[in-house]
């Protein structure tokens, strides 16, 4: 192997092993975090993780959200592509469930108020 | 200058096509409008099919149309910072000549990741955000990695 791809292999390798020892430096904690639930752009409700609980959104077109040992989780659906259910559970600050067909967001936020402007997007 | 005209309008459309596959998928992780940056692999190839000047264009133009296309104000930012870092980085890479054009791509692709995520902290006036860094760290190498193969094989075999 030459020089260069040597080269490329460890800029590549350490790239990741910094992602994933910040990854693990800086994930916050579920404690205090709720699940957010925006459709077409608009706040619907928030759960907190830390109560478990089946709720589903919509009714034609419907998302069940389903929160369990701190995490959320889109357990069914009826849109047509299942990225929802596909993305399974989420817990972290910053993690989402995006439903593109129902315009569909769930996010994990902290405890100390919106993270994220609903403008942005 | 006919033929190039050619070159630059068929670039900017194989970006737009990329942007639009693009604009399709799901990344989790990514805030809304951030984009893994496929699009990069015209950019690279320009860079070294075509030279540094060449490559700016194509890089400005695909930014400007892909957010009338496409975006908002946000995305428009974001595409721009993120193009522009990446190019700067990867010019300065492809100059110093000590990685293939595989490392200069996955230095590219993160690079583009960091300049939206710095344009998302300054937009949303927060630093929390610095969470997403591992996250956009890896996908920006991963697709570097992917567009840095798949370019070098486009830059040296496509005719053009
Ligand atoms: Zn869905």
């Amino acid at each position: 192997m030459d020089k260069k791809r040597m080269r490329d292999i460890l800029l590549a390798a350490g790239l990741l092993l910094f992602a994933g020892i910040l990854y693990l430096l800086l994930r916050p904690g579920g404690e205090g975090a709720w699940a957010v639930v925006t459709a077409d752009g608009q706040e619907m409700a928030r759960y907190p993780l830390s109560e478990d609980r089946q709720v589903t959104i919509g009714e034609a077109d419907y998302n069940i959200l389903e929160i369990k040992d701190g995490a959320a989780a889109v357990i069914e659906a009826n849109c047509g592509d299942h990225t929802c259910v596909r993305t399974g559970a989420v817990s972290r600050e910053g993690e989402a469930i995006v439903c593109l067909p129902h315009r569909l967001i769930v996010r994990i936020e902290g405890g100390e108020g919106p993270l994220f402007d609903a403008s942005v997007g | 200058m006919k033929k190039h005209v050619a070159r630059y309008a068929l670039l900017a459309a194989l970006a737009m096509v990329l942007s639009w596959l693009e604009s399709l998928l799901v990344f989790p992780g990514l805030l809304p409008g951030m984009k893994v940056g496929l699009t990069n692999i015209v950019v690279l190839f320009a860079l070294y099919r075509m030279g540094l000047r060449d490559a700016v264009r194509i890089s400005l133009v695909r930014v400007i149309l892909v957010s009338i296309t496409f975006g908002n104000a946000y995305s428009f930012a974001y595409s721009l910072a993120g193009a522009a870092l990446s190019l700067a980085v990867m010019a300065g890479l492809k100059k110093w000549d000590a990685f293939s054009i595989l490392g200069v791509s996955v230095a590219g692709g993160v690079c583009h990741n960091l300049g939206q995520l710095a344009v998302a902290m300054a937009v949303l006036e927060t630093a929390r955000l610095g969470w997403y860094l591992p996250v956009l760290l890896a996908s920006g190498t991963a697709a570097g990695v992917v567009i840095g193969i798949a370019g070098g094989l486009a830059a040296e075999r496509v005719k053009f």
